[in-house]
């Protein structure tokens, strides 16, 4: 461990550093490559995004803290760096059949997925507020500008529009909230602040607020969610596939080492506000999403409602919530990345669509798909035995130790309402009469949704793998 | 115990079926057919299978047998299955009553047979490991994936409303359920496992016992079906197809009554005896209120489902009575219910096959015409009565008299209730069956071919046999049911007078 300050140790950073390096190398040869090189550029990402994985697992174990305490690999940041650098390659290995079609296949959609994957990887290890807002801001900023990537579409455009404006005032408020807990405690470091904090102050809680109401906004959660529906719908489907999974798990990774590194000692602070929140992000996720007809709106939706339930996981505030909610981001992950695969292949000859109705009769025309992507929907609404059943489990059970019992019952009861919707879909494709068939399913959707689909029906069989991991990384958050 | 583990082979067979079904291609008139064959084999199979346990297990304990256990879910939960007198006939009951279903199901469905016959296999699985799991999450695990099937066999393959009864049938049990699992799981943080049989002995403070005996109670009435949140059984049974409603009323809602029998007497018995009379009086309501409900029905299949909420009232009564006539005879017309009302509903199926109606008034005169249906249909009516010779008789008179002996008004009111069944279910045979043969589209109808012989024949001599030799499903269980009373009679530290051995001991 090196705390001094003279060269500081950059083996924890690799993982990141890979990125960037390799990220600034690919734009060079998109750069002078042009168009003929996306191809290229695009399988290179996702290579450096594994190896960028095998790194985090390669280096040594335990917990390693750079820069003067800013940047802190454990087995936490471990974990969830391996999901968000699965979920970005995947998002990108999804977006090729898309973006070829639609004659958008550019080197810089791979580049700034490489470059806001670094972010999130800044992001879960930060250890303090300003890697924070680093890594924040670098995730975000790629984010606004991918969101727009379909420049000659005016809802992408409108969607990447909506998206920094609303994300810059969130940004904004985080910011406010960091200086305001700077000026109280006189320290960014988190645990820093976590001695500081435990003397109480209001001013502290109040930069926890708006400090939280920024985090909120990335993760989507309700009263902070009117960016979802708008940016899910108007911005491409492989964009909206990825702004669902890896940004979502690096969101919620810094939500967590927040809440419980930083301010462990004024709990009963925050978890009156992350009760309030999730029960509103649950709620809304559930309501709101009946009257969608629009599959990229619905997700949208459903996104909220989910990331309700991870936060009913960290409400409790305990080892066993944490640990519940990196199962539930897992599982979330995998379940969304499956829907979504399913989504990009909703094609027929005239081009993509997008309405729920358009499934119908799907179990005739292609009923493995119908199938898999049934079973997703299913465990998108926690019915066991599929891995969405134990995700809300998980949760719920940390919920229940730490005596949340409005909150767990208010949880299963708009699970319920929940389930409604996506029973909806499921009746579309199983109950109705078929319409014409979609194009054969394109290659790299099959594999991300029969891993998708295979880990979601078998996940109770052998779960222990999960588990332990997010068992360990909950482990060295405490 | 077995070498080899017989309970878990018994209960994932079915999945062995799916595999070979899943391995057929193409959707002809061969590929139906070898669909067909498969299932029925996988059932017939799995039915030996069970019927093995039987011959292996030992009555004169109330231990779970054939115990299985293996690590699962990070210490949460095991993988830990084992069955005793009370699951036993349920389970018996289960794999009895799938190869029916698959030929019931033989020239009726026509569409997506390979779909179907998957669906079924794979509930038999679910309800199979209901029965058998030993761990409260195994437990809901099986309980709850139960919907999925279900929830496709009736909108997929059932009649014009099918929709609307499918989600009604998920989303009232899926609302019931959740707040079972998070009783589940404040159980958990209380004992320290979710193992059944150490929660049995663990004794949970009367407080929780409260609060999780009604999160059990609204998984398991939603389930059962009791009054008032019976209304989605009409709408399902309704909908669904002969076999569907075949399970649904011979199995799925036995569902409830094990509930109670496995968790909210021996987990929560200072909550159950709170609770009693609230069990009581919605039997009560249940047993009256639906058979008038009953008797106003148009629609044959609505009927047979108004009249089996009216007798669940009775198994709820005779648990909750916690007499070993009421909880012997509430197990007892769990399994008569389970084969009657499976056969009335089938006996629906062979008259819809034909005319594709169950309105009541569409029929009449049909002994003219079908003379052998006319006969069978006969007895399971009686039996739906309670006549003294059917298997329904001994479930019912049981249940009364374990209540009699606790709560007099209560049997009273239940025994109006066999007055008001017989109303409704005689209204019925002769609506159906008697009466001049007038109907133009009646004149042509054929009596039963030999498939119809062959599911409703073993019924009928199953039903009679129960009705005057019930002793080897009351001895089954009578061990199990004693040692529930015992335990329950010393939690509550009632001077409850131990049983009368009448009847349940021969």
């Amino acid at each position: 461990m090196t705390a001094s300050a003279q060269i500081p140790d950059l083996l924890p950073v690799l993982p990141e550093i890979v990125l960037i390096v390799g990220a600034l190398a690919l734009l060079m040869v998109g750069a002078y490559g042009g168009e003929r090189s996306s191809p290229l550029v695009n399988v290179a990402s996702i290579m450096l995004l594994a190896a960028a994985a095998a790194i985090v697992t390669w280096l040594p174990s335990g917990k390693l803290v750079t820069f003067g305490g800013s940047f802190v690999l454990d087995d936490f940041a471990r974990f969830l760096k391996v999901l968000a650098l699965g979920g970005s390659a995947a998002a990108i290995l999804m977006s090729l059949d898309y973006f070829r079609r639609e004659k958008i296949l550019k080197f810089e959609y791979p580049v700034l997925i490489l470059l806001a994957t670094a972010g999130m990887g800044m992001l879960v290890s930060a250890g303090d507020l300003i890697a924070l807002y680093l890594g924040l801001e670098l995730m975000s900023l790629s984010l606004y500008v991918i969101a727009a990537f379909n420049r000659d579409s005016a809802k992408s455009t409108e969607a990447g529009l909506k998206y920094f404006v609303l994300g810059a005032l969130s940004s904004g408020m985080l910011l406010y909230g960091c200086s305001l807990i700077y000026g109280y405690t006189g320290t960014i470091a988190f645990p820093g602040i976590a001695q500081a904090a435990a003397q109480g102050g209001l001013g502290v809680t109040f930069g926890l607020v708006f400090l939280l109401a920024g985090l909120c906004f990335k993760v989507s959660a309700v009263p902070f969610h009117m960016w979802t529906p708008d940016v899910y719908e108007g911005a491409p489907t492989p964009v909206t596939a990825f702004f669902a999974s890896a940004p979502k798990v690096a969101a919620m990774a810094i939500f967590m080492r927040v809440a419980i590194s930083a301010f462990p000692t004024i709990l009963v602070q925050w978890q009156q506000i992350l009760v309030f929140v999730a029960i509103a992000s649950m709620a809304l996720g559930s309501f709101a999403a009946i009257g969608q007809r629009n599959i990229k709106r619905l997700m949208a939706y459903s996104s909220i409602g989910h990331m309700g339930f991870a936060l009913v996981g960290l409400a409790a505030g305990t080892q066993a919530g944490v640990q519940g909610v990196l199962v539930y981001i897992s599982i979330y992950l995998l379940m969304t990345l499956g829907t979504f695969a399913c989504i990009l292949s909703m094609k027929r000859p005239g081009g993509m669509v997008e309405d729920i109705s358009d499934l119908a009769g799907l179990s005739r025309t292609s009923p493995t798909m119908a199938f898999l992507l049934a079973m997703l929907l299913f465990s998108l609404a926690g019915i066991p035995p599929l891995a969405g059943f134990f995700a809300k489990f998980y949760v719920f059970i940390a919920a229940i130790n730490a005596g949340l019992y409005a909150l767990a019952v208010i949880g299963v009861l708009t699970s319920v309402v929940g389930a409604y919707y996506y029973l909806m879909i499921v009746k579309i494709m199983y109950f109705d009469e078929p319409q014409r068939s979609f194009d054969p399913m394109p290659r790299e959707q099959v594999v991300v949704l029969a891993v998708a689909g295979l880990f979601n029906l078998l996940f109770f069989a052998y779960p222990a793998p999960l588990l332990d991991a997010a068992t360990a990384a909950a482990k060295s958050l405490f | 115990m077995a070498s080899w583990p017989i309970l878990s082979v018994t209960t994932f067979l079915p999945l062995v079926g799916v595999l070979f079904l899943m391995a057929l291609r193409g959707d002809d008139e061969a590929a139906k057919r070898n669909a067909r064959w498969v299932a029925l084999w996988t059932t017939l199979v799995t039915f030996a299978l069970s019927l093995m346990l039987v011959w292996r297990f030992d009555p004169s304990t109330a231990d779970f047998q054939f115990v299985e256990k293996a690590r699962w879910l990070g210490g949460y939960a095991s993988y830990h299955m084992g069955v005793d007198g009370i699951s036993l006939p349920l389970i018996i009951l289960t794999t009895a009553i799938m190869p029916f279903c698959i030929i019931a199901s033989w020239e009726s469905v026509q569409k997506r047979v390979k779909e179907y016959m998957i669906a079924f296999l794979v509930l038999e699985t679910l309800m199979i490991g209901t029965f058998s799991a030993l761990d409260l999450v195994l437990f809901y695990l099986f309980f709850e994936a139960g919907l999925i099937p279900m929830f496709l066999i009736i909108g997929i393959w059932g009649g014009t409303r099918r929709v609307y009864a499918s989600f009604k049938f998920f989303l009232y049990t899926l609302a019931g359920s959740v707040l079972m699992l998070l009783a589940i799981m404040a159980m958990y943080w209380n004992a320290g496992t979710t193992d059944i049989p150490a929660l049995m002995k663990h004794g949970f403070p009367h407080g929780l016992q409260t609060w999780a005996w009604l999160a059990f109670f609204a998984s398991f009435a939603v389930k059962m079906p009791m009054w008032p949140v019976h209304t989605w059984l009409p709408d399902a049974h309704v909908e669904a197809p002969t076999a569907g409603s075949v399970i649904l009323a011979a199995i799925l809602l036995k569902m409830g009554g094990y509930g109670f029998l496995r968790f909210s007497l021996p987990m929560f018995p200072l909550a159950s005896a709170d609770f009693a009379p609230l069990v009581f009086a919605l039997s009560v309501v249940a047993i009256i209120y639906t058979s008038l409900v009953a008797l106003m029905q148009e629609d044959i299949k609505k009927l047979i489902a108004y009249s089996s909420v009216a007798h669940m009232g009775f198994v709820t009564m005779g648990i909750f009575a916690v007499t070993s006539q009421g909880v012997g005879g509430g197990i007892f017309q769990m399994v008569s219910h389970g084969i009657v009302s499976g056969a009335l509903f089938l006996c629906v199926g062979v008259v819809y096959d034909r005319m594709h109606t169950r309105e009541i008034a569409a029929y009449g005169g049909l002994v003219e015409r079908m003379p052998l249906y006319a006969a069978a249909f006969m007895v399971f009516t009686m039996a739906n009565v309670g006549l003294p010779g059917t298997s329904g008789f001994v479930g019912e008179f049981l249940t009364l008299i374990g209540t009699f002996k606790i709560n007099i008004p209560v049997a009273t009111l239940a025994t109006l209730g066999v007055i008001l069944s017989a109303a409704y279910a005689l209204w019925l045979y002769r609506k159906v069956i008697f009466g001049k043969l007038e109907k133009p589209s009646l004149i042509n109808i054929q009596d039963l071919n030999y498939r119809e012989i062959v599911v409703l024949a073993p019924l009928v001599v199953l039903t009679i046999l129960f009705g005057v030799y019930p002793k080897p499903v009351l001895d089954m269980s009578s061990v199990s049911v004693e040692a529930l009373i015992a335990n329950y009679n010393q939690a509550v530290g009632g001077k409850k007078t131990a049983a009368i051995q009448f009847l349940v001991r021969d």
